[in-house]
């Protein structure tokens, strides 16, 4: 019995995403008296052992390299495989564009009940009961699995990572060998020097009162001097000024960052539901009716043009 | 080529959601349902465009749900598609309703199975998997473009901080994404054709849910906005460095 975390990579490093699963499931061991072991499939370039300070114990490495370009099928059964050999009864995926493939396949091979997309610890009192967001974040459900293993996946900034002190991890490398990929990957495409909506602790976001793409110099030099991440909301990327995967909202994507900052967006329903687990939510609008004031923990009633810049530069001379 | 096209009912995006019976129920009074986006604007019109570049491609649409999916369906007949398959059961957890999609594409032998990325109200993006592996298929998640070439698909799917370009041989699990396609509004002879396509009913394998969900919540209520003067910016800097910690 023990929790087993996937560790997803990619290109030699691991995913923050990851680093987050590791600190959750290394606490939901220690809330079921077990051990918090980790699975590596193929090669990273960070010290394994090193991940003993997030609290797991041993880490399961199949170090074949095929592994680093493996479709979701293949880390499926690899997974299935270690969860086998170590007798796992909880694994742990990060609900991100990994998780997404191989948790629902791991679990219709093992059986096991899955909760996709969960916001806190598990429930053990009484069951084994696990938080979600439902209704594209205007709610959640708290969902008991009732097989005998059993699939989280974890929404991105709904745990944090913490380091539980200087232990390292026992390596223990396993031998799987990997079953035949079947999805080819022809090429990758990462957006440099951004940073990925998901994980961001800090989302700018422009709504239709930035009154065209050209103005958007206001929202990528806020986000740039914030580190934060570019968003919109879903009329600016239907109109093409930005591109789709920058849409937060119930169509697009689901962000919980630490401070959401939304300029000239009315604050739609289908909008709220994206945003409303972020834990600061300021909102800069010169219309004062805009719904989104309500739903905001601080707010400017002002016209973007004017404001933003002077956001920029209180935060520059905040950095100093 | 023949596609099969999975379709989720699911409460209008303008919903107010609200639960009853002590929060352990969607409370359904005056809900307005309709097709899960992700399913109509991407999944079905994507396959609708493959049908419209090659005449012999046969599309059939399934959900999994009583009686009063049937409109839901007639609509998405509307949009394309020659005929629509009900399993005729109040759906379960993404596993059951998996198990029972995949004994339909077990009976149906499809080379292409589209479903949406996500269902906006459970939002497990579980279903696509969860068929592909009950079907023993390879699965692309979050596709955000699909071409076709003979047995040879060539994919676009959505990765954290960027994009990733596949590859795979029908047949094939895809789940759509933005981007994919554009949305449609069924027209006149659409509406009236999807009158006479067949809708059948098929009996659930019953597979059981491994999961069940106990309880709902609503977010917690912000306890009020902290305006601050548009002539002030400074102080709102200063409060989320000092007071919200957040930069």
């Amino acid at each position: 019995m023990s929790v087993l975390i996937y560790i997803d990579h990619t290109e030699g490093q691991i995913k923050k995403g990851s680093l987050e699963a590791l600190s959750y499931g290394a606490a939901l061991a220690r809330k079921l008296n077990t051990t918090a072991e980790a699975l590596l499939l193929g090669t990273v370039k960070e010290e394994l052992s090193t991940l003993g300070k997030y609290g797991i114990a041993k880490i399961h490495q199949a170090a074949d390299e095929s592994f680093n370009a493996a479709d979701a099928q293949v880390i499926a059964n690899a997974v299935s495989a270690a969860v086998s050999a170590s007798g796992a009864n909880v694994v742990i995926f990060s609900f991100n564009a990994t998780g997404v493939a191989v948790a629902p396949r791991l679990a219709a091979s093992l059986k096991a009940g899955l909760v996709a997309g969960a916001v806190a610890l598990p429930e053990t009192e009484n069951g084994f009961i696990v938080k979600k967001t439902v209704f594209s974040g205007k709610a959640s459900a708290k969902v008991k699995i009732n097989s005998a293993v059993k699939i989280i996946s974890l929404n991105a900034n709904s745990f944090g990572i913490h380091e539980m002190g200087d232990t390292t991890a026992e390596i223990n490398i396993v031998d799987i060998t990997p079953t035949e990929n079947k999805v080819k990957v022809l090429s990758t495409e990462l957006i440099k020097g951004e940073v990925p909506l998901a994980e961001a602790e800090i989302v700018v976001s422009g709504g239709r009162g930035l009154k065209g793409p050209e103005n958007w110099y206001l929202i990528s030099d806020l986000a740039h001097e914030l580190h934060g991440a570019i968003a919109c909301s879903r009329p600016v990327a239907d109109d093409g000024w930005r591109p789709h995967h920058e849409h937060v909202g119930q169509t697009g994507v689901q962000v919980a960052p630490n401070l959401y900052i939304a300029i000239g967006i009315s604050g739609a329903i289908q909008h709220l539901g994206g945003v409303n687990r972020s834990k600061t939510i300021v909102v800069i609008n010169k219309d004062a009716d805009a719904p989104f004031f309500k739903a905001a923990d601080y707010g400017i009633v002002g016209d973007a043009f004017e404001v933003v810049p002077k956001m920029i530069e209180a935060v520059k001379k905040l950095k100093g | 080529m023949k596609i099969l096209v999975a379709i989720s009912k699911v409460p209008d995006t303008t919903a107010k959601i609200t639960f009853k019976d002590g929060g352990t129920k969607f409370n359904e009074d005056g809900v307005q349902w309709i097709i899960n986006p992700y399913d109509e604007w991407y999944a079905l019109v994507r396959a609708v465009e493959l049908k419209e570049a090659a005449a012999d491609t046969i599309i059939h649409l399934v959900t999994v749900g009583d009686a009063s999916s049937d409109a839901i369906l007639r609509k998405v007949l509307a949009l394309g598609g020659d005929e629509a398959i009900r399993v005729n059961a109040i759906p379960g957890d993404s596993f059951s309703v998996a198990s029972e999609i995949a004994a339909v594409a077990k009976e149906g032998n499809y080379d292409l199975i589209f479903t949406g990325k996500e269902a906006i109200d459970y939002n497990a993006s579980a279903v696509g998997g969860m068929l592909a592996e009950l079907l023993n298929l390879p699965y692309v998640a979050t596709a955000t473009k699909f071409e076709i070439s003979g047995n040879t698909a060539t994919i676009v799917r959505e990765i954290e901080g960027g994009e990733e370009t596949d590859e795979a041989s029908l047949p094939l699990v895809v789940s759509c994404a933005k981007g994919m396609a554009m949305q449609r509004i069924p027209n006149m002879r659409g509406i009236i054709g999807a009158r006479s396509k067949p809708l059948k009913v098929v009996e659930p394998t019953s597979v059981e849910s491994l999961t069940e969900v106990v309880g709902f919540e609503l977010p917690p209520v912000k306890t009020g906005v902290k305006l601050v003067d548009a002539d002030n910016v400074d102080e709102l800097v200063r409060l989320l460095h000092e007071e919200a910690k957040v930069i």
